[in-house]
């Protein structure tokens, strides 16, 4: 090619963009650049059967032990919000990705990037808040790890957390598990933890706040798996939200997954946030919310199971697996039309009008 | 919650989707004009509810959508100069210019912040006057109030270091050049609901008698699109084609007068150029004289540059209601939104990405009879 056919083609193409050349925001965003990044650049790197799982834990055996394991870092902004801050998220979330793989959550490690020039107070704040949610959930902080980065090259504090819990014999939860005929349940109102987030950076007031759900699940995970043994798998449907969660499973099952929209509680004011701000709730992230896939003829039993625990009050069945469209998760709409709900690209972003 | 639940009650849109079945004895094509729309009829699949003798085609009120290639490459050139922060709407950030977007030229370090309104930027230049801030100005009348608001107070309060970067563009002229085409075929249009809230509707009384083609200001539920579709259909059996409003709990005759006079006073009307569509006469908007130096393609001597469109790239037909997404080969295949060959598949509210994002499950001739 030529020097000036090169530049008309350069020209010409309107979109192909190498996102492979840059990491952008939207590689976090825990939607489908996300997922590519994960393909195409860690799996890769790092031979793992347990990693290939793409679970939100791996889940290890040592001398007969099964053990889960898992690590996830928390960036989020503002550091408090109604509902908790970071130091109770970085708790919650860890303890949520190993109950996700119904593990018993044991031992957390916890490390802090601080800022030059954070504020003592707030930092004290956040260990208080972290030690309590941990007691909370009957784990122990065990290790741990200081950095201090100079000012301007971190955004406050991040933290990072690890975790090692146990995973009763027998039991064997995986997102590539799903089949046609099981069902969809989902422990409550979806979007609550993203708008509080929301609300609070855009200073959107309502006449209620909107509280985050940021809790540990693994009490009302341990009364599931009391209830039945047909779990087949488990997702908290963090970044990316609810959508995000099923099409991994739709996914990694290659199946078909078809929700029922009426049947999808939202909070009043979650709702009436997310049309203000033009976003769809089935993206918006929930760090105390969890979806399960259970065998058909044991859902009844799996939602008495749920509603008896306080986090699970809510639960309901809001879809089924299917044969058709498998990769592809499906809506049937309060019309009785259907729609696809995608994967995102990247991050949601308000649309202009 | 009110004003959205009763909009998207399944027994009124079931009721006015057969009264559209009892009502239709021909084969009439609508279009409707604006993203939002196309964007509601396909999330709720409102096609599938129409009688076979209805066809929705989808027409240029994607305002992201039009904005051409060689705008954005400008936004992107701004965005790269180490002394400019550049503020836009979130959606403008993923569309792609000839060879970047935005935000990868905000993963290289360029300053490219979101806002939800032009008055924020105006914040920022009052905050930050060692930074050039230029908002990215996109959109139809709807916007266009805001963003002249936004000159304006930036003009009062002496603000130098705040820029627009200007590429509005205005649905009449759009809709009267596809009316005036030999090829047309579109018979009944939903006007935008929220360029007519700025603008009110008599705009479209002009083009309704120069044309003698029916148009319903629609709003954006899937009430209000079926209740359109409802008094389209009744105009085109009974033979009328005139202006009717079914958006009136937020559209009056004449508009907000407020919003149009801000817009008279900072923007006046120019040729300008729509993505897959080419140069329209009187069909933008741009800063008066008078804000010149507000101006970011006159302050910053933006060299003007021409990116011509991949030829497989059927959006002008599809913008025109001449084809529907799906017809078109490179669907779904070489064109999806991550890798968009033109308008109509770059933002969310374009019509074919709206096909892709929630329609690409269903064969495209599948539809309920209502009969």
């Amino acid at each position: 090619m030529d020097d000036e056919s090169r530049r008309l083609a350069t020209l010409i193409c309107a979109a192909p963009l190498p996102a492979g050349e840059t990491v952008l925001l939207g590689h976090g965003g825990g939607g489908r650049l996300t997922s590519d990044l994960i393909r195409d650049l860690f799996l890769p790197a790092f031979d793992s059967a347990a990693l290939a799982r793409l679970d939100d834990q791996a889940i290890v055996s040592v001398n007969g032990c099964r053990l889960a394991f898992t690590t996830d870092s928390f960036v989020v902004k503002p550091l408090f919000f109604p509902g908790g801050d970071i130091g109770s998220l970085a708790v919650h979330g860890t303890v949520n990705d190993l109950a996700m793989g119904g593990a018993r959550p044991l031992f957390l490690s916890a490390a802090f990037i601080i800022e030059e020039g954070f504020s003592m107070q707030e930092l004290r704040r956040i260990v208080g808040s972290l030690r309590d949610a941990a007691r909370e959930a009957s784990v122990e902080v065990v290790t741990g790890d200081t950095k201090v980065v100079e000012q301007g090259s971190g955004d406050g504090l991040f933290i990072n957390t690890s975790g090692i819990g146990l995973v009763p014999p027998g039991l064997s939860l995986s997102c590539n598990q799903a089949k046609p005929g099981d069902h969809v349940l989902l422990s409550g109102p979806i979007g609550d933890h993203g708008m509080a987030i929301m609300a609070q950076r855009e200073g959107l007031e309502f006449e209620s706040t909107i509280h985050s759900d940021s809790a540990a699940l693994h009490g009302l995970v341990a009364e599931m798996l009391k209830a039945t043994d047909k779990i087949r798998c488990m997702r908290d449907p963090t970044r990316g939200g609810l959508a995000s969660a099923l099409n991994e499973i739709a996914g990694q099952s290659r199946v078909g997954i078809e929700l029922d929209e009426g049947s999808i509680p939202i909070h009043e004011q979650v709702r009436a946030a997310c049309e203000l701000l033009g976003l769809d709730p089935m993206y918006v992230a929930n760090e105390g919310k969890l979806v399960a896939i259970v065998a058909e003829g044991a859902e009844q039993v799996l939602l008495q199971g749920m509603r008896g625990h306080s986090l699970g009050r809510e639960a309901r069945v809001i879809g089924s697996v299917k044969r058709e469209h498998p990769g592809l998760v499906t809506m049937r709409t309060p019309l009785g039309t259907t729609r696809i709900v995608d994967m995102l690209a990247g991050d949601q972003l308000p649309r202009i009008c | 919650m009110r004003y959205v639940d009763e909009y998207r009650d399944q027994n009124i849109a079931l009721a006015l989707a057969s009264e559209i079945a009892r009502r239709t004895t021909r084969d009439w094509v609508l279009m409707e004009i604006c993203g939002g729309q196309t964007h509601t009829i396909m999330r709720y699949g409102l096609d599938e509810l129409l009688p076979a003798r209805i066809q929705l085609v989808h027409g240029p009120g994607c305002p992201v959508c039009v904005t051409p290639l060689e705008t954005i490459d400008k936004a992107i050139e701004l965005a790269s100069r180490p002394e400019v922060t550049l503020v836009s709407y979130g959606d403008m950030l993923r569309v792609p210019g000839s060879h970047s977007d935005l935000f990868h030229v905000k993963a290289a370090g360029g300053d490219v912040r979101i806002v939800y309104s032009p008055m924020d930027a105006v914040k920022m230049a009052a905050a930050e006057p060692q930074r050039k801030i230029v908002f990215f100005a996109v959109g139809f009348e709807t916007t266009a109030p805001a963003n002249a608001m936004s000159a304006w107070q930036a003009r009062r309060l002496g603000l130098e270091n705040f820029f627009l970067l200007t590429a509005h563009v205005l649905v009449p002229p759009a809709i009267r050049l596809l009316l005036r085409s030999p090829q047309n075929r579109v018979q009944g249009f939903i006007a935008p609901g929220h360029v007519c809230t700025i603008m009110g509707y008599q705009e479209y009384e002009e083009l309704a008698r120069e044309s003698r083609v029916p148009f319903v200001v629609g709003g954006f539920e899937p009430v209000d699109l079926l209740e359109s579709v409802a008094m389209l259909v009744a105009q085109l059996e009974d033979g009328r084609a005139v202006v009717e409003n079914q958006y009136a709990r937020s559209v009056s005759y004449r508009g907000n007068t407020a919003a149009q006079q801000i817009m008279e006073l900072v923007f006046e009307v120019c040729d300008r150029k729509w993505r897959g569509l080419g140069m329209i006469p009187q069909s933008g908007l741009r800063l008066r004289p008078v804000f010149a130096r507000h101006d970011a393609e006159r302050v910053f001597g933006l060299e003007e540059i021409t990116s011509p469109e991949p030829p497989e790239c059927i959006s002008a037909q599809i913008l025109q209601g001449l084809k529907r997404p799906h017809e078109c080969p490179a669907f779904a295949a070489r064109c999806t939104p991550k890798n968009p060959l033109g308008a109509g598949m770059v933002s969310a509210e374009g019509a074919c990405a709206a096909y892709y994002q929630y329609r690409r499950h269903v064969p495209p001739v599948s539809r309920i009879e209502n009969g």
